[in-house]
C-alpha cells in the first residue's frame, strides 16, 4: 500500500455535505447536493465529502433521518463532479461493508473509516474492504482531546497497518487547544512516516479550528479538513473559505480558488442554511467540556422536550464521558435533569 | 415447574471468560448438571472448572463425545467456525446445541419471546449480546401495536468488547437488525453499536426506539413494557428501565408515525465477568435459561 499523490502543499478535503448535514437535520436536497458540487469542485477542491452527518447508515431515529436516500446523493455528486474525488464517511458499528459497497457502486472514491479515539481495531474489516474495491482510505480518530498523542498515534498505526492511507486527528469536540493539536500531529507524522499522511479535522467551538489548520501545516499534516460557511456540527468546521485566504496569505499552495470558494459560500451555501453554525452558548460548552459536537441539534431537541437547558445536557454529556453516536443517551440525561429540577 | 431429582447433564465447550461465567450461572440451576468442560488447549478456565470438580479435556470435541453419560446439552462458547465444525457432530450423538457464537445455524432465541416455540430444536442461536438486550422490548410493544421500524442503540465498555467482536463488528449490527424484524416483531429493524472508553467503565445500556401508530394505546404499551422488564429480570436481575417508555408525536421525517424510546440498563450478576458487562451477562444469562427451560422440558417429558 502507499499514499496517494497530493500535488499541493496541502489537500482541503470539504465536509459541508457530510459535517454540514448535523446543522441541516440531514434535510439536504438533491438539487442543494448538486449545486453545491458544482461550485467547490470548480473552486478546485479536490476531495467533497457526500454522506449523512452519521456516516453511511446515519438515518434512524437516534440521529435523523435523511431527507433523500445518501446514496442518491453520492450518485448525483458523482455526476456533477468533473475533478474532485468523493468521499463517503463510514462509522463501524453503524454503517456496514454493505453499505459501502453500495456508496462504491453509486461512485465513491474515498472511504474515510471513523472510530473513537481508541478503538481504532474495529475498523480493520472495513479497511480490508474498502482496499479491496480499490477506494482511496482516510481513518477518523474522533474525540481525539480524549487520548494522549502518544496512544492517539499508537491507534493510527493500527489504521495504517490495516490499510489507511491516512489517519486524521479529528477534533470531533473542537476541544484540542493549540499546543494539545500540535502535540497529536507531531506524534502522528512520526509514528507513520512516509507510509502514510496525516489529517486534520477541526471545529469552531473554541474558535481554534483554523489556527490549528496552521499548526497542522506546519507539523507535516497534509489533508486537512473544511466546510463552506462553517456548515457542520457544534459551532461547525473551520470555513473552507478561510482556510484559502489564510493558506494563500502564508503562501502554502492548495489549489483553491478564494474567490470561486467566496462565491460559492455565499451564493450556494448561505441561502439554504437552517442555521448558521455559531458560537453559542451551548456550541461552546462544546468545546469547553469536550462534548461530541453532533449532540448540538439532538441537546436543543432534548432540551426544549424536557425543559432543561440544551447547555447543562451537553455539559452532563462531557461529565459522563459519552463518545460518539450515544445521542441516545441525550434523552435519558434530559429525563434526569428535569427530575432533579421537578424534585428541587 | 416438575423439579427431578435426577438433573440432565451438560457439558461447555469453550472454557474462556464467556464459558467460565456461564459455569457459574449453571452450577446453581436445579435442573442442569454441568459435568464436562471442554477446551483445546489447557487454560485457565479449564483449570478452574476441573477445581470445581467437573471432567475437563483440551482434547475438544472427540473426547467429549466419547464420554459416558453423554450430555444432552451442549452450550457452545468458542467461535462460529468451531461450532459450525461441531453442530453435525452434536447433532448426529443427539445433543441439543445451545449456540454463543456468531454461527447463528438453528433459530434465534430469546427466551421470554420465543424459546417455548424452539425447546426441543436440536440447535439454537442466542442472536447477539444487543439483541438479547433489546428484543424483548421490540416484542413487548410488537405484541400492544403494529411495529412497522424498530431500530436499538447499544453502548457498551470498551473493556467489554472482545477481539471477536472487534474483528467483525458488522455481524453484530446485520445479525441483530434481523433480530429485532424477525423475532422482535419489527416490520424492518436497525441495530447500533457504540463502544464507550470511559473508566469506570459504563454500565451497558440499551435503547429501543419503535415507530407506532399516533394513536397506539400508550398505557396498554407501558404495562407491556414492565411486564416484559419483570420477565427478563428472572434471569438477570440487573435488567431496569431507566425511565418510564417516552412517547412523542409524529415529527417530520418520520413518514407520520409516533415513537415510544426505551432506556435500559444492563448490569451483569458480576459471577465471574465484571457487572458493568451486561451485555456479557445478559447473554451468559440467558442461554443458562435456555438451558434451563431446555432441560425442564426433558425431565417433564421423561
Amino acid at each position: 500500500m502507499s499514499r496517494p499523490e497530493i500535488v499541493h502543499d496541502v489537500r482541503i478535503t470539504d465536509t459541508t455535505l457530510r459535517d454540514g448535514s448535523h446543522a441541516m437535520s440531514h434535510q439536504f436536497t438533491e438539487a442543494q447536493v448538486r449545486d453545491t458540487v458544482r461550485a467547490l469542485d470548480r473552486a478546485g477542491v479536490e476531495v467533497i465529502e457526500v454522506t449523512h452527518g452519521d456516516g453511511l447508515g446515519g438515518s434512524s431515529f437516534n440521529y435523523g433521518f435523511s431527507h433523500t436516500d445518501e446514496i442518491e446523493l453520492i450518485a448525483a455528486a458523482r455526476a456533477e463532479a468533473q475533478q474532485a474525488k468523493i468521499a463517503v464517511l463510514l462509522v463501524p458499528g453503524i454503517g456496514t461493508v454493505d453499505d459501502l459497497r453500495r456508496a462504491r457502486d453509486a461512485g465513491a472514491d474515498i472511504v474515510r473509516v471513523a472510530t473513537h479515539c481508541t478503538e481504532a481495531d474495529v475498523s480493520i474489516q472495513h479497511f480490508g474492504v474498502a482496499r479491496d474495491l480499490g477506494m482511496e482510505t482516510v481513518g477518523f480518530l474522533m474525540m481525539a482531546h480524549r487520548t494522549s498523542p502518544e496512544d492517539l498515534a499508537k491507534q493510527a498505526r493500527i489504521m495504517v497497518d490495516a490499510g489507511c492511507q491516512c489517519p486524521y486527528v479529528t477534533d470531533s469536540a473542537g476541544a484540542l487547544l493549540m499546543h494539545e493539536a500540535r502535540e497529536r500531529f507531531d506524534a502522528l507524522v512520526a509514528e507513520v512516516g512516509d507510509e502514510a499522511w496525516v489529517g486534520y479535522h477541526g471545529h469552531q467551538n473554541l474558535s481554534l479550528g483554523v489556527a490549528n489548520s496552521v499548526l497542522a501545516h506546519e507539523a507535516g499534516v497534509r489533508q486537512i479538513d473544511g466546510s463552506l460557511c462553517a456548515l457542520g456540527a457544534g459551532s461547525g468546521n473551520s470555513p473552507t473559505e478561510v482556510l484559502a485566504a489564510v493558506f494563500d496569505r502564508l503562501g502554502v499552495s492548495t489549489g483553491l480558488d478564494l474567490l470561486a470558494l467566496l462565491a460559492a459560500a455565499e451564493e450556494v451555501v448561505r441561502p439554504y442554511l437552517h442555521r448558521w453554525p455559531k458560537m453559542d452558548r451551548t456550541a461552546i460548552v462544546q468545546g469547553w467540556a469536550g462534548v461530541y459536537s453532533s449532540f448540538l441539534l439532538h441537546a436543543e431537541a432534548a432540551g426544549d422536550r424536557y425543559k432543561v437547558p440544551a447547555y447543562e445536557i451537553l455539559r452532563e454529556c462531557g461529565r459522563l464521558g459519552l463518545v460518539g453516536g450515544q445521542e441516545d443517551l441525550i434523552i435519558d440525561i434530559a429525563i434526569r435533569l428535569a427530575q432533579e429540577r421537578a424534585e428541587g | 415447574m416438575p423439579v427431578s431429582s435426577s438433573r440432565v447433564v451438560a457439558a461447555i465447550v469453550g472454557p474462556g471468560n464467556i464459558g467460565t461465567d456461564l459455569l457459574a450461572k449453571l452450577q446453581r440451576s436445579d435442573a442442569i448438571d454441568v459435568a464436562y468442560m471442554v477446551g483445546v488447549v489447557e487454560s485457565e478456565g479449564l483449570a478452574r472448572a476441573r477445581r470445581e470438580g467437573l471432567s475437563v479435556s483440551a482434547q475438544g470435541v472427540d473426547w467429549l463425545l466419547e464420554q459416558d453419560p453423554l450430555p444432552a446439552i451442549v452450550f457452545e462458547a468458542t467461535s462460529a467456525k468451531a461450532h459450525v465444525a461441531n453442530a453435525p457432530r452434536y447433532e448426529q450423538a443427539g445433543i441439543q446445541a445451545v449456540d454463543l457464537t456468531p454461527a447463528h445455524l438453528g433459530p434465534m432465541v430469546s427466551p421470554p419471546v420465543n424459546l417455548k416455540d424452539h425447546l426441543d430444536a436440536p440447535n439454537v442461536s442466542m442472536i447477539t449480546c444487543g439483541g438479547q438486550a433489546t428484543i424483548p422490548m421490540v416484542y413487548a410493544v410488537s405484541r400492544v401495536t403494529e411495529v412497522p421500524y424498530a431500530e436499538i442503540v447499544a453502548s457498551v465498555a470498551s473493556r467489554s468488547a472482545g477481539p471477536g467482536t472487534r474483528a467483525n463488528i458488522d455481524e453484530f449490527t446485520d445479525t441483530t437488525s434481523q433480530a429485532v424484524a424477525a423475532i422482535g416483531g419489527a416490520g424492518r429493524g436497525k441495530a447500533i453499536i457504540i463502544l464507550n472508553p470511559v473508566e469506570p467503565p459504563m454500565i451497558m445500556r440499551d435503547t429501543v426506539f419503535c415507530a407506532i401508530s399516533p394513536d397506539a394505546d400508550r398505557e396498554a404499551i407501558t404495562r407491556s413494557v414492565h411486564d416484559m422488564i419483570a420477565e427478563v429480570q428472572e434471569y438477570v436481575p440487573g435488567y431496569t428501565l431507566r425511565a418510564d417508555p417516552q412517547f412523542d408525536d409524529p415529527r417530520p421525517g418520520w413518514s407520520g408515525q409516533a415513537r415510544v424510546a426505551i432506556f435500559v440498563e444492563v448490569k451483569g450478576r458480576g459471577d465471574y465477568l465484571p457487572p458493568y458487562a451486561g451485555n456479557l451477562d445478559i447473554m451468559t444469562a440467558a442461554a443458562a435459561r435456555v438451558g434451563e427451560l431446555m432441560a425442564n422440558a426433558r425431565q417433564a417429558a421423561a
